[in-house]
């Protein structure tokens, strides 16, 4: 079902108690594409990392049963994981894609609760590495990455060196359901666990979120006899 | 475009942790975490495959075989075949889940998945030779072929004993020739598992099971059966005249069909019971989400006591049902004798099912009549699980049986 997001009684967020999460949309694309190069073997190993509390285990077996071969769970819970937002998950991932000498990064293009739209670049950032986002194709050519994005303007192709940060967009390729015989598979690949202290990264939000709202409830309609009377009824309320 | 990825929580059988592998009744809780996420796959795929496709299959009576295949492909089609002969290798809790979220999606192919596991996988699992079992079961893993199951005969249906189809040795073939009736995936089986008394004198000690290739010379298909539900689903007769196979294609032991069939029925009852609970719970789901939508007297009519209490009884019917399922599946994954729980959780089921159907429409007054909305193809769906693998009847007399035993001194 779809859930009808309700704003908490102190404006301060919306209700996720009791709501039941799983993996944004996006990160399943991105998943997709990880294991697809691996079967294709363009890239030798897949790891699934997630940050948040103890259930997001269940998303990282997810990703396990699709087929990455291990999982990091970086723990965040309680205020941390409230106030957790694109700019300390970039640090996580960096802090990571170092450790493990990962030559891709790969995300969803943005997580479809808050929409931000910044952890890949941001990652990019704080790493110095090329990015290429909105991925609608991803070819990997030697040391380099062919990446065609979804822009505004249409399909722009571009070519990056590796190690380098993608992310995936909608057209990117389509998830496969998770089979059952790797869902038993996934049992016995291994979901390390740590904490942000332990890669030295301090989640200390920047920004501090004052107060939700529910967007304003949508007004009945005016209608009008002719297209003078509309220009005039705009006018009157100020749009033109 | 975007999935919704925030989702109610369903009550006790919502997703949550559990230590996972614990087999114990505390367990009917909270799944397994590996079984939550077999669920999950098997929902999802549902939703977004099965339930857009459904009315369209029952409509034009149309098989679903790229499904199938899908399916085959994510190990449905064969769950509890271990892993070296091409299944899923998980137990029969798995299996009964699968067939709830596949049947809530689309009750005709949620039989299809059951048919295939239990009365045709089942059998040759458990009777098999390996080399049967490398022949007549790795094929149908994949969901490129499906078997069937035929026992039933125009003069007998709950009365299996009474096998006129019948079977002789002629050198080295076995020779069937008789009719038997309703069997599910004729149309679109490769193979099925056969019934034929081999000694008459023997009465149901004599019947004796066999595997048969579909197509075969001597074995042609009656006419489809036009059905109230599950029309998705081919049932017809298998007529045999003459038909010949190798002495190699018999099934178990000679004589020992009786006890294949009703030990193949018990776990088959699984199977059906979960198919059932799938009906029961899109009914439901059905006519809950049209209770917060269709709006009378000034409010949503889920504010109308009438509505709240069809659907607590639905629901209730529902859960307590889909216990006794997960019950006797947990048993028959112990090892321990089940047939008492399978006959409950069949009939809780079907009959759960019915009633689902019947008040389902009822919530959606005159909107439950017509093809708009999915609420009376789950009513007609739902009604053949009170009488296929076990007329209601029959279940109750097999509760009393072993009930009786029990307490005989």
């Amino acid at each position: 079902y779809i859930v009808t997001i309700r704003v908490k009684p102190d404006h301060s967020g919306v209700v996720t108690d009791g709501v039941k999460h799983s993996m944004n949309p996006f990160c399943e694309i991105a998943v997709e594409e990880a294991v697809k190069l691996k079967e294709k073997k363009f890239i030798k190993e897949v790891v699934a990392v997630s940050c948040g509390p103890t259930q997001v285990t269940e998303t990282i077996r997810t990703a396990l049963a699709m087929g990455c071969d291990r999982g990091i769970h970086v723990e965040v819970s309680g205020k941390d994981y409230e106030a957790m937002g694109p700019l300390q998950i970039a640090k996580i991932f960096a802090a990571l894609a170092k450790k493990e000498e990962a030559s891709l990064v790969i995300l969803g293009k943005q997580a479809i609760d808050d929409d931000c739209n910044q952890t890949g670049q941001m990652t990019a950032a704080l790493l110095d590495w090329p990015q290429g986002t909105f991925a609608s194709e991803v070819t990997i050519d030697g040391e380099k990455v062919k990446v065609v994005r979804e822009i505004d303007g249409g399909l722009e192709t571009i070519k990056i060196s590796m190690p380098a940060v993608l992310t995936a967009d909608l057209r990117l390729n389509t998830p496969r359901y998770a089979t059952l015989p790797n869902i038993m598979k996934a049992k016995k690949k291994k979901i390390a666990n740590m904490k942000p202290a332990d890669l030295g990264v301090d989640m200390v939000s920047r920004v501090e979120v004052l107060r939700v709202d529910e967007p304003p409830t949508r007004l009945a309609g005016v209608k009008v006899e002719t297209v003078d009377d509309l220009v005039a009824k705009l006018k009157a309320n100020g749009t033109i | 475009l975007h999935r919704g990825i925030l989702e109610l929580r369903q009550g006790p059988s919502a997703l949550g942790l559990c230590v996972s592998g614990c087999r114990s009744l505390s367990s009917l809780a909270e799944l397994p975490e590996m079984h939550q996420m077999m669920r999950q796959t098997c929902r999802d795929y549902a939703d977004r495959e099965l339930g857009p496709i459904a009315g369209k299959l029952d409509k034009e009576h149309l098989f679903p075989a790229q499904q199938v295949r899908e399916l085959g492909a994510m190990g449905v089609m064969a769950v509890e075949v271990p892993e070296a002969l091409g299944g899923a290798g998980m137990d029969y809790l798995a299996y009964s889940l699968a067939v709830e979220e596949i049947s809530r999606g689309c009750g005709s192919t949620g039989c299809v998945v059951s048919v295939n596991n239990s009365l045709y996988i089942g059998p040759i699992l458990k009777f098999g030779t390996q080399k049967q079992k490398e022949q007549w079961i790795t094929p149908f893993t994949t969901g490129e072929k499906v078997g069937c199951f035929a026992l039933s005969e125009p003069g007998n249906g709950s009365d299996a004993g009474a096998a006129s189809t019948l079977a002789r040795q002629e050198g080295e073939e076995w020779v069937l020739n008789g009719t038997k009736a309703w069997i599910t995936n004729s149309w679109d089986a490769s193979a099925t598992v056969i019934f034929a008394t081999t000694d008459k004198s023997l009465k149901h000690k004599g019947i004796s099971a066999f595997l048969v290739p579909m197509p075969h010379p001597g074995l042609s298909l009656g006419k489809k059966e036009d059905k109230l539900g599950i029309r998705a689903t081919s049932t017809a007769n298998l007529i045999l005249e003459d038909c010949r196979i190798p002495l190699g294609n018999m099934l178990g032991s000679r004589g020992s069909g009786f006890k294949i069939a009703m030990q193949t029925l018990d776990s088959g009852r699984i199977g059906i019971a979960s198919q059932a609970l799938g009906i029961a719970q899109a009914a439901l789901d059905c006519a809950a989400d049209y209770a917060h939508k269709r709006t009378a007297f000034g409010a949503p009519i889920g504010k109308l006591q009438a509505v709240q209490f069809k659907l607590a009884d639905m629901a209730v019917a529902v859960e307590s049902a889909r216990l006794l399922t997960w019950k006797a599946a947990m048993l028959k994954d112990a090892k321990k004798p089940f047939t008492k729980e399978a006959a409950m959780a069949k009939l809780a089921a079907s009959e759960a099912a019915t009633f689902c159907g019947h008040q389902s429409i009822q919530v959606l007054g005159g909107m439950g009549y017509v093809t708009d909305m999915p609420a009376e193809r789950h009513y007609r769906d739902a009604r053949i699980t009170e009488i296929y693998e076990g007329t209601s009847e029959i279940q109750r007399l097999v509760i009393a049986g072993q009930l009786l035993k029990e307490y005989a001194s």
